[in-house]
């Protein structure tokens, strides 16, 4: 029999029943409806994730100094100061193949001033001119810091738009004062909202400095600067009171350490930085930024082969990477429900051919009879059960597309289309035609013609 | 020409065998217009299972045309149910909600090689023209009376040209009047076409239209035409 021929004949041998046709292919369409709507809603939560990953700012690696332990107490990731703003040039100028961007990183804590109104912010950060590129901030009124600005350690300021909101709703903050632990900065911009972070933390309630300020007029009575637990030196207080309320051009390369020399270096505080932060170039694996960044760090701090690395060195992307497949597993669990009652529908095709074969035994008879093999009887009542999945396939695929896009209207979540997951779930529904299709249209073409012809 | 040697058919009923048919030989020659009689339960209906090569006989030889039929299988059976074999029933077994015209077409669909659907259509037209339905032919069985209905399934026996006619109580279910019209065509299609035509009845008024009858009691054949028939006919 002629493919078309057998299309079409199966065609009419579902119109012919269109109510029961409709009934059978509904557990289909709900089943294939389900699997579209939630994996189209998994993949917009996936992509929001992703998106709100890359607000953190995207393709960044941190590098920590490495933990050392002093009598037995481990200071943990960072402890050790072995990270020196020259490190942080020397990456910029030497890893040009992987490497884009690359700033020092220093952080502080502590109650911010404007007029008689005082504040905690959730951070007060330090970078070099780079700094607001890598983290992906951007300055919405005023502008960002330039180099000299962060040579010569000047006290500006950028801040977050909470703050902004906070003390100078009624003004543009541009040019006002505001102090950080009695030292007075200038703000000279303010930046876009960013939102909550993957952990909620709002990202806009935060300070942005040049570096230098923070190490060299911060230092001392600020959070971060209170020195671990482990080797590194608490040299920071010994100058702190000079920095203060010191104007004057900055000493980064202050003489000595203040303290006696131990077995161990104690580096000042002063001189090094908390981590270094590197964005690296598009296209380019974090590995094999690692692995250049690490052979030009060794140089620099001049490590024997041999010696372990001072300095350790974090993915951001494997985090974001974590969530993005958390999110993707729990689709996937989701998608594998909607499975269940896509075999449950399947079981309904199958029921319903079961009785139409043997309410068509006559038919089969009377075809068998003038000359239809076996086969062809097989052939017309699978690809029967295939058009009924298909046909409810596609309905379904209409059905869960349109609740997905309705579910995003109505509670806003965000949906992708998913051309892969539609293609699924249309192979899905042919495949279920055929194996549970199988076993009635096998039955049917075992048929004996003489006694089905006689089946009344 | 069909012909039959030594054709037995045995049924296994559990334990017990119980054969249908004791050793049949029969010749049938080309362009023939044959009826099988008998009582029920004489066989005639597994030797009609048998002639149609629906149903294998259990033991004896059968030929057609010359080849051995005995040893086809489905497949082969099938393709030749299909080619040489045209089949009428008592109770029409049109397919339900589908036209005249396209329950004249279905077999030639199952034709080897494909037919264009065009060319299967014409021929099914001139068929259906050819039984006297053309006005009717978008009707479904339905919608029909028995006797038009019979003309249809007649119409769709012939769509493979086929040279056997094999007609099972053709006039079970229809009057005398229709009866009467149907056995009239069966008798032009065999003198006109030259079809051979195979007729199994119960009815002696319908044998008494065929040339010849073979006469079926208890699995063998009573060849001739019995006494009591030609009595009946001699009326």
């Amino acid at each position: 029999m002629k493919l078309t021929t057998l299309f079409i004949t199966c065609l009419r041998a579902l119109v012919r029943n269109p109510m029961r046709a409709a009934l059978t292919v509904l557990g289909i369409v709900i089943g294939i409806a389900a699997v579209v709507a939630i994996s189209e809603i998994g993949e917009g939560s996936k992509k929001q994730i992703a998106a709100s990953f890359s607000s953190l700012g995207a393709n960044v690696i941190n590098i920590f100094g490495a933990s050392v332990s002093t009598s037995g107490v481990s200071s943990g990731m960072g402890g050790r100061a072995s990270l020196y703003p020259t490190d942080a040039d020397a990456i910029m100028r030497e890893c040009t193949g992987t490497v884009k961007l690359a700033s020092p990183y220093v952080r502080a804590s502590g109650q911010i001033i404007v007029g008689n109104e005082n504040w905690s912010p959730n951070s007060i950060k330090g970078g070099n001119e780079h700094y607001l590129d890598i983290e992906g901030w951007t300055v919405q009124k005023g502008r960002a810091f330039t180099k000299k600005q962060v040579e010569e350690a000047s006290r500006v300021c950028l801040i977050g738009s909470t703050i902004a909101e906070k003390f100078f709703s009624d003004k543009s903050p541009v040019g006002q004062d505001v102090r950080i632990k009695d030292v007075v900065f200038t703000i000279i911009g303010v930046l876009a909202t960013k939102g909550a972070d993957a952990m909620g933390n709002d990202q806009d309630d935060c300070l942005i400095l040049p570096w230098t300020s923070i190490r060299t007029r911060l230092m001392g009575s600020s959070g971060t600067a209170t020195i671990t637990k482990g080797g590194a030196a608490n040299s920071t207080q010994t100058i702190s009171a000079n920095s203060t309320f010191s104007t004057s051009a900055v000493n980064f390369y202050p003489g000595c350490d203040l303290q006696p020399f131990t077995n161990a270096p104690h580096p000042l505080r002063t001189r090094t930085v908390d981590s270094l932060l590197v964005q690296i170039k598009d296209g380019v694996t974090a590995k094999a930024a690692m692995d250049e960044m690490t052979t030009v760090l060794r140089r620099q701090h001049m490590l024997e082969p041999g010696v372990l690395d001072d300095f350790e060195m974090r993915d951001r992307a494997q985090f974001s990477k974590m969530m993005t497949s958390t999110s993707e597993n729990m689709s996937r669990l989701l998608v594998a429900v909607a499975m269940i009652s896509l075999v449950v529908g399947g079981v309904g095709i199958m029921n319903i051919m079961m009785v139409s074969v043997t309410e068509r035994t006559r038919e089969i008879g009377l075809r068998m009879a003038v000359g239809a093999r076996p086969r062809d009887i097989m052939y017309q009542f699978l690809l029967e059960s295939v058009l009924l999945c298909l046909i409810g396939g596609l309905i379904g695929l209409a059905v869960g597309h349109g609740a997905s896009q309705f579910v995003s209207s109505q509670n806003g979540w965000p949906v992708e289309t998913s051309p892969a997951a539609m293609g699924l779930a249309v192979t899905v529904a042919a495949a279920i035609g055929i194996v549970f299709g199988w076993y009635p249209a096998w039955k049917a073409s075992r048929m004996d013609p003489i006694d089905a012809l006689r089946h009344e | 020409m069909i012909e039959l040697k030594n054709i037995t058919k045995v049924y296994h009923l559990g334990e017990i065998d119980l054969p249908v048919l004791k050793g049949i030989s029969l010749r049938i020659e080309d362009g023939e217009f044959v009826s099988l009689t008998g009582a029920s339960g004489s066989g005639k209906s597994t030797l009609m299972n048998i002639l149609g090569c629906l149903d294998r006989p259990s033991g004896g030889e059968f030929w057609i045309d010359g080849k051995n039929v005995a040893g086809l299988n489905a497949d082969q059976r099938a393709r030749l149910r299909n080619q040489r074999i045209g089949f009428v029933f008592q109770n029409f077994n049109l397919l339900a909600r589908t036209s005249a015209l396209e329950n004249v077409m279905m077999p030639a669909y199952y034709h080897h090689p494909a037919m264009p659907t065009a060319e299967i259509r014409q021929r099914a037209l001139e068929l259906i023209r050819m039984v006297g339905l053309e006005e009717r032919m978008h009707h479904t069985p339905a919608q029909l009376s028995g006797g038009q209905q019979q003309r249809v399934a007649i119409a769709r026996s012939l769509i493979n040209n086929p040279g056997i006619l094999l007609a099972d109580e053709p006039t079970g279910n229809l009057d005398s009047t229709t009866s009467v019209e149907v056995m009239n065509m069966f008798r032009d299609l065999n003198r006109q076409k030259g079809i051979t035509v195979i007729i199994v009845t119960h009815d002696r008024k319908t044998a008494a239209f065929t040339d010849r009858a073979i006469n079926m009691c208890d699995g063998l054949i009573l060849e001739g035409v019995s006494d009591e028939l030609s009595a009946t006919l001699s009326k």
